[in-house]
């Protein structure tokens, strides 16, 4: 178990981050899609926040824009304790945060060789001091990720799906960075090949002191990778609480709902768990309900829920859940 | 009793320009009326491919070498195209994992539920256009008339794999052939479309082959589980048995290597190496190379599928070994270490 010292700064803080992006949806008309509302969370040096939701919730927005890869609407992105505002902010933080990203066919360039795609990082910050430094790097990166030196002048295309993920680590790893956005990183690999990933973080995390921000709809990965759990919902963060505590104990409607649905592999668990089925699809982010965004889906949905977002508040220590009928269900 | 369908010693190959591709490789299995058959294994293991070829859907490069497809007791192996349009939609189904390119995105819906019920039987258009608003009620799509005026675009995954389901389901089928109908969608909706598929199972009572690499739908919906691997069934049986007594050492590793909530803070126990190439297939248990308790035996000749008990079957020779170390099993002649 790891243990966090609660004093120190973390070495994340997102405050009210919003994320839009505008529409059109008529000819002279754009509407902005709130792809991220008022999120706030902290992630402390050396842990593992697992970042859970379906698809169009936010999560890989988040994870982008603590990068700035997109310029964050408004809210406050604080890294080390620097407040990041223009380019050098930016540039700087882009060395000491990367990100591994969830498709390894397209995220790797098919026209470099691997040696080039590990080494691009290195290329751009100016970090070695010669040619024969930079492969020396390169070819440090791969033996740490468990990649044969050998294979340094060959191209993505030549690589089976756990291979190039590993060259997709590797790149995040060569500017030896203190944080990285895990984007989906195992969900296109097979099980076995999943596995062997998934233990490759956390030694990359034990060795190199990493915080990762871990993205993912698989919730046995976030549950076996995560220190603590975020979940969201159309935009909003509605429960964040510690790993253990947010699977067994969920408060909040959409938590419980999420983490009943887990296909358990075990048949005699699985043939017998209740499961609360939810009515319905996620909404449009376009039209999110006023509002709870939940409410539309919601079993315990009541009139006092249509009225504002509820509050995202601490209700015991760590667990913080957005729900306006906490107390009543 | 004569199986539903009953498929022995299944050859499948795609002959490519870098030679032939044995896709699936000696697959035999039965399924009974109104069970539902989970077939596991990782990309390449020729799971979809078994599939497509009970179904004759393979593409161009793909062919049935060799072995028997029985359906009651009509062999579809050579049948012929005649035959096999009689087969496909009236008596087996099928629905695909992406329900987005699965529909054709420029007819409405109930032009193509209505298309696939007149294919298949002789109904007239109006009494298929009832059909087709009966079929999308059947799987819980609200307000079906006003559904089925409109586009692929205007449904969301969820609600198209349904409609897949329904138009799968219209001709009422003996087997429907799901292969990985809930990879492409989440969670809470998977959750859906599982508890669907399985009320209608016992509504209507089809048996189900549901094709997956997901051991917890697996276990969620499955009676019987044949594991794969290099397009050869390593294991076969009932799901507990495969689940809490699993006797091939692949199926051994897959169970080991999914997280779980209590393997939360440790390290998890991968299989090691990388999946097959199917253009170099050794020559022993295609598993040998990647497998931890491998022996000399494992490396030069594959194990033949052996009963462990009624409802289990294996191919490993650990199963030897240890039968030999318990005395249960005896040494015969040279290499003659058999049942």
């Amino acid at each position: 178990m790891k243990t966090f010292d609660e004093n120190s700064r973390p070495l994340v803080e997102v405050q009210h981050l919003k994320q839009y992006f505008n529409i059109n949806v008529g000819a002279f008309k754009t509407k902005p899609l709130k792809a991220v509302d008022d999120v706030s969370f902290s992630i402390r040096r050396g842990e593992t926040l697992g970042l859970v939701g379906e698809s169009g919730c936010g999560k890989t927005t988040v994870g982008r824009s603590i990068l700035h890869l997109y310029k964050p609407t408004a809210g406050e992105v604080i890294f080390d304790g620097k407040k990041i505002s223009d380019k050098a902010g930016i540039n700087e933080l882009r060395k000491k945060a990367t990100m591994v990203f969830q498709d390894p066919y397209s995220s790797l360039d098919p026209r470099m060789t691997v040696s080039d795609i590990i080494g691009e990082p290195l290329d751009i910050h100016k970090m070695y001091s010669g040619k024969a430094d930079r492969e020396q790097k390169i070819l440090a990166l791969m033996d740490r990720v468990g990649l044969n030196s050998e294979h340094a002048s060959r191209y993505a295309h030549e690589f089976s799906g756990g291979q190039r993920q590993r060259i997709g680590i590797a790149r995040a790893l060569a500017l030896n960075p203190e944080f990285i956005v895990c984007d989906e990183p195992v969900s296109a690999l097979d099980v076995s090949i999943q596995a062997q990933v998934i233990n490759m973080f956390v030694e990359l995390q034990e060795q190199m002191d990493l915080t990762y921000l871990f993205i993912a709809h698989d919730i046995l990965v976030v549950r076996h990778i995560s220190d603590r759990i975020a979940v969201m919902y159309l935009g909003k963060m509605v429960e964040l609480a510690d790993a253990a505590e947010i699977y067994d104990r969920p408060l909040h409607p959409y938590t419980k709902s999420l983490m009943s649905a887990v296909p358990q592999p075990d048949p005699k668990i699985a043939k017998a768990n209740k499961r609360i089925v939810l009515t319905g699809d996620i909404p449009s982010p376009l039209n999110a309900p006023s509002g709870c965004p939940f409410r539309t889906r919601c079993p315990h949905a009541a009139p006092c829920c249509a009225e504002g977002m509820p509050e995202f508040k601490e209700v015991a220590p760590g667990h913080f859940v957005a729900c306006h009928r906490l107390n009543e269900i | 009793m004569e199986p539903l369908l009953k498929v022995r010693d299944l050859h499948t190959s795609f002959f490519t320009p870098a030679g032939e591709v044995k896709a699936v490789n000696g697959v035999s299995f039965n399924l009974d009326r109104g069970r539902v058959l989970g077939i596991v294994g990782e990309s390449g293991s020729g799971k979809s491919v078994t599939a497509y070829s009970i179904m004759q859907i393979l593409a161009s490069t793909g062919k049935i070498v060799s072995g028997s497809i029985k359906l009651d007791g009509q062999e579809l192996v050579n049948a012929g195209e005649s035959v096999m349009k009689t087969v496909r939609g009236n008596r087996i189904s099928i629905i695909f994992q992406d329900p987005m390119t699965s529909l054709n995105p420029t007819y409405t819906i109930g032009h193509q539920l209505m298309e696939a019920i007149m294919l298949h039987s002789d109904r007239t258009k109006a009494q298929a256009r009832e059909r087709a608003v009966e079929m999308l009620r059947l799987v819980n799509v609200n307000e079906p008339e006003k559904r089925m005026k409109q586009y692929p675009f205007e449904f969301s995954g969820g609600m198209r794999q349904r409609v897949m389901i329904a138009m799968a389901l219209a001709c009422e089928p003996d087997i429907l052939i799901a292969d990985e109908p809930t990879t492409a969608l989440d969670v809470t909706i998977q959750a859906q479309i599982l508890e669907l598929m399985r009320s209608l199972q016992e509504e209507l009572g089809m048996a189900i082959i549901m094709i997956t690499h997901d051991l917890g739908v697996v276990a969620q919906m499955c009676d019987e589980v044949i594991v794969m691997y290099a397009g050869s069934i390593c294991e076969q049986g009932t799901a507990e048995e495969i689940f809490y007594n699993p006797k091939h050492e692949y199926t051994k590793g897959l169970m080991r290597s999914i997280p779980t909530a209590d393997t939360a803070g440790s390290k998890l126990h991968p299989i090691t190496g990388t999946p097959i190439d199917l253009l170099n297939m050794p020559e022993g248990c295609p598993f040998a190379p990647r497998c931890d308790a491998a022996m000399k035996v494992c490396i030069h000749s594959r194990c033949e599928r052996m009963r462990l008990n009624e409802e289990h079957f294996a191919a490993c020779w650990m199963n030897v070994k240890e039968g030999l170390e318990k005395g249960e099993l005896e040494l015969e002649e040279e290499g003659g270490a058999a049942e």
